[in-house]
């Protein structure tokens, strides 16, 4: 273990034990008040501390690759992860799931030992995080686009399955629906009847991911601003009015209709079964994992599959991406045969294992693409 | 009242009298059903639980003959045991099943046949060839991991009558599975690995194991720091310290302490243990300092009951013979206050071990495969593993997910056994 190996920890404790000292002679009253023995037992903590570090110190930079970020990536990174550590022998990455936007505030903290290799992102890096990166001095970020993921709209195979437009979905969800008159008023739709004749006569009652969530960022772009913008007045909005269209566009309602079920989306789907009336948005391997169960509604008129995901005719899906620590390449071990394992045809091509865990692999010119930009070590 | 008054007033006392028993009545009635309630609720999560997580004890295994081809395994004649970690064992698997079934050509044909067996079963032959190089030129017949839908159908969890695009096997593999249990080439075997690996992505070789040695060291490092502070520190202030507003401030913070959320004291952990001294995400000596804070409360407050409920008379006794405060306490307060100074840390131990909020901030929630062999290695623990394992897609991870909290509960009631044990085993009546 080498993660202590930072000077400035050494530096800060030197500094601490200097402090103490000090503060003893000059009769700072804390320490003083302690009185002997305390100040023994600090001092010896002290140097002890000093002593680990140093001891760990003399290790070689960390050997065990440190991921962090969306919790959609997941499930592909800790599968690419296993499979990294099983065959080379080593030590099998760590994986944790703190949410895209948590995983770049970890990962954008610094460089060095105590900061992650990689983040796992469902949305491409935000210009305010790349400039806390840059301004933490995190160093050159490799930018990896590794698939699609789909977001479903779906109920219970008891239940009709849905043909929606976005619009639908938009005016079902939203909190402020736009009137003709060029003015919002409260959501008044009760049931999915009201949003649209040709749909039944059923209670809108959607289950769905909470704010923290990518998926729930996801769906709210794809699906509700593309409904939102079928209103000319609105979309005229989007270019001068920026917040106003926002507000819109992306507030979900919250009178009872739409229901933040957390971001465990098995639970969503016992809801779904157990609720034939309801309906569930969840990233499409759960929809894939529970065919039998429920069934995905037809947005737009196309069917979310596979590969109506994969050839972009599904609308409502989006880029996955990871990134990598440029100055990490060649410190911690494991990186790069990580790195390499990933873009392998393998792991993300047409049928490799990541398509049967539900990554929408890209076309084949785009995973060259990616990948030649990725040999060149192309940082953002 | 006078003797009339209350002889007028008999009947109505008669009433009263029968009124107030069947309150008596009714009262019994309730505290029973209040118990049968709440006996039922735990009746009926124990029996969900067992009912759904019976099935991850056991797994299926299919039988192919395997040929270590040199070809695909030696490349270019290297047996290092770097290059035969690298080698392609899922071919060897994949060449087995198209000799087993020599009809299936076509390419999707072809991977719906791959797809009996699990990636386990390839990991298994590496571990066999980098073990014993003189494997490679061999043939054995193995019985390998099927994968996780082969398992469902053999455990009789897919049904046959759901039409087959909402199936997750087809009617093809359907076929081919019932071949394999027909020539007896398929069947459930007790699932040793569950208990000896460490986490995966594939349910059916997934193993608590890395998480229970994670949650070992975790309350191990807990237990080292929380024990001994907790208990000086009750001795002091319930025996020594003397009684003033500093010490009333003290006592009323503790008590307060022990009903802080949880999630505070990872917040706490992540700003002084990780921020300031610089120590390693995802270690069981940070989760082990984070509960041990959490779990302190607990103890000293214990700790403190089982102090004071030593009788004044031993302590007089002890100083009166002339021995020194420090000799009371060691040599007589201690050992008749040490079951209930035990039951007191057990059960914060107990506690600890159910927690996950504090963790998530230092990074104990992650994916994390190897099995940690010391507190400074990377390490998950128990019931962070269940809230990961409910997480996943994959159906076969339900059966995982009860499985484990099975385990977890197993874990919780021999550490109770453990604290009714010592307080039989040493207590004393006054």
């Amino acid at each position: 273990m080498s993660h202590n190996c930072n000077p400035a920890v050494i530096e800060r404790l030197r500094a601490l034990h200097r402090l103490a000292s000090e503060a003893r002679t000059k009769g700072f009253w804390p320490v003083t008040y302690l009185g002997d023995g305390p100040e023994m037992i600090k001092k010896t903590f002290i140097v002890t501390a000093m002593a680990a570090t140093a001891a760990a110190c003399g290790a070689q930079a960390r050997d065990q690759v440190q991921i962090v970020g969306s919790s959609t990536v997941f499930p592909f990174s800790t599968v690419v992860a296993e499979e990294v550590g099983k065959s080379s022998g080593g030590k099998t990455p760590i994986v944790e799931s703190t949410g895209t936007g948590g995983g770049f505030k970890l990962f954008c903290s610094g460089s060095g030992d105590n900061t992650p290799d990689v983040a796992n992102a469902s949305r491409a890096i935000k210009s305010s995080e790349a400039e806390q990166c840059a301004s933490n001095k995190a160093g050159g970020i490799i930018e990896v686009k590794i698939g699609y993921d789909g977001i479903v709209v779906a109920n219970s195979k008891a239940a009709p399955q849905l043909n929606l437009t976005l619009k639908d979905i938009f005016l079902a969800l939203a909190k402020d629906v736009p009137g003709d008159d060029g003015k919002t008023k409260p959501n008044p739709y009760k049931t999915w009847k009201d949003v649209n004749p040709g749909l039944p006569d059923t209670k809108i009652e959607v289950m769905g991911p909470p704010p923290t969530s990518g998926t729930r960022d996801a769906f709210v772009e794809l699906a509700m601003e593309g409904g939102c913008k079928t209103f000319p007045w609105v979309k005229a909005l989007a270019s001068d009015y920026k917040d106003a269209f926002a507000k819109i566009c992306h507030s979900v309602r919250e009178d009872g209709a739409f229901i933040e079920a957390g971001e465990n989306d098995n639970l969503i789907i016992q809801k779904l079964v157990a609720n034939p009336n309801a309906m569930g948005v969840f990233g499409f391997s759960f929809l894939d994992q529970n065919t039998d169960k429920v069934q995905g509604s037809i947005i737009e008129n196309i069917e979310p599959s596979f590969e109506n995901i994969a050839s972009g005719a599904y609308k409502v899906s989006r880029p996955l991406y990871f990134y990598v620590k440029a100055a990490h390449l060649d410190t911690v071990s494991g990186l790069k045969p990580y790195l390499a394992e990933f873009i392998s045809e393998k792991a993300w091509g047409r049928n490799g294992y990541l398509s049967e865990k539900g990554l929408i692999p890209m076309p084949d010119e785009e995973r060259a693409k990616v990948r030649s930009t990725v040999a060149a070590n192309a940082k953002l | 009242m006078t003797d009339i008054s209350r002889h007028a007033n008999a009947g109505a006392a008669d009433a009263m009298m029968r009124r107030r028993y069947r309150a008596e009545k009714r009262f019994r009635w309730y505290g029973i059903s209040a118990t049968a309630t709440a006996l039922l609720f735990l009746g009926a999560m124990l029996v969900s639980i067992v009912v759904i997580g019976h099935s991850a004890f056991s797994q299926t295994f299919i039988k192919l003959d395997i040929f270590f081809d040199p070809q695909i395994l030696a490349v270019e004649g290297k047996i290092d045991p770097d290059s035969l970690r690298r080698a392609d064992y899922s071919a060897l698997v994949k060449t087995s099943l198209q000799e087993t079934f020599p009809g299936v050509t076509g390419r999707r044909e072809q991977r719906q046949l791959f797809a009996l067996a699990s990636r386990g079963a390839a990991d298994k032959l590496r571990e066999l060839v980098v073990e014993d190089p003189n494997l490679i030129g061999s043939k054995a017949s193995l019985w390998l991991l099927s994968s996780d839908d082969v398992d469902l159908l053999v455990k009789g969890e897919i049904s046959r009558e759901t039409p087959e695009h909402e199936r997750q096997l087809s009617d093809l593999q359907l076929e081919w599975a019932d071949q394999l249990v027909a020539q007896n080439a398929a069947e459930l075997r007790f699932n040793t690995a569950f208990f000896t690996t460490g986490d995966s992505r594939e349910p059916e070789t997934a193993g608590i194991f890395g998480a229970a040695a994670g949650s070992f060291y975790t309350l191990m490092v807990t237990l080292a720091l929380s024990f001994p502070i907790g208990i000086m520190a009750a001795l002091y202030l319930q025996e020594f310290a003397p009684k003033n507003r500093l010490t009333d401030i003290i006592e009323v913070n503790i008590n307060n302490l022990a009903a802080v959320p949880s999630s505070v004291f990872g917040l706490l952990g992540l700003a002084v243990v990780l921020n300031f001294f610089q120590m390693p995400r995802s270690a069981p000596l940070v989760g082990g300092v984070v509960l041990a804070l959490m779990t302190l409360p607990t103890i000293i407050i214990a700790a403190r009951a089982a102090i004071l409920a030593v009788p004044p008379s031993i302590r007089e006794a002890a100083l009166s013979v002339g021995a020194s405060p420090m000799q009371t306490s060691l040599h007589h307060v201690i050992p008749l206050a040490a079951p209930g100074m035990l039951t007191g840390a057990i059960i914060g131990m107990a506690q600890a071990l159910g927690e996950t909020a504090p963790l998530l901030m230092i990074g104990m929630i992650a994916f994390i495969a190897d099995v940690p062999e010391s507190v400074m290695e990377p390490a998950t623990v128990l019931p962070v593993q269940i809230f990961l394992w409910a997480d996943n897609p994959e159906r076969a991870f339900a059966a995982k997910t009860a499985a484990g909290i099975m385990v977890l509960l197993a874990f919780l009631i021999s550490m109770n056994l453990i604290a009714v044990i010592l307080r039989r085993q040493f207590e004393r009546k006054w």
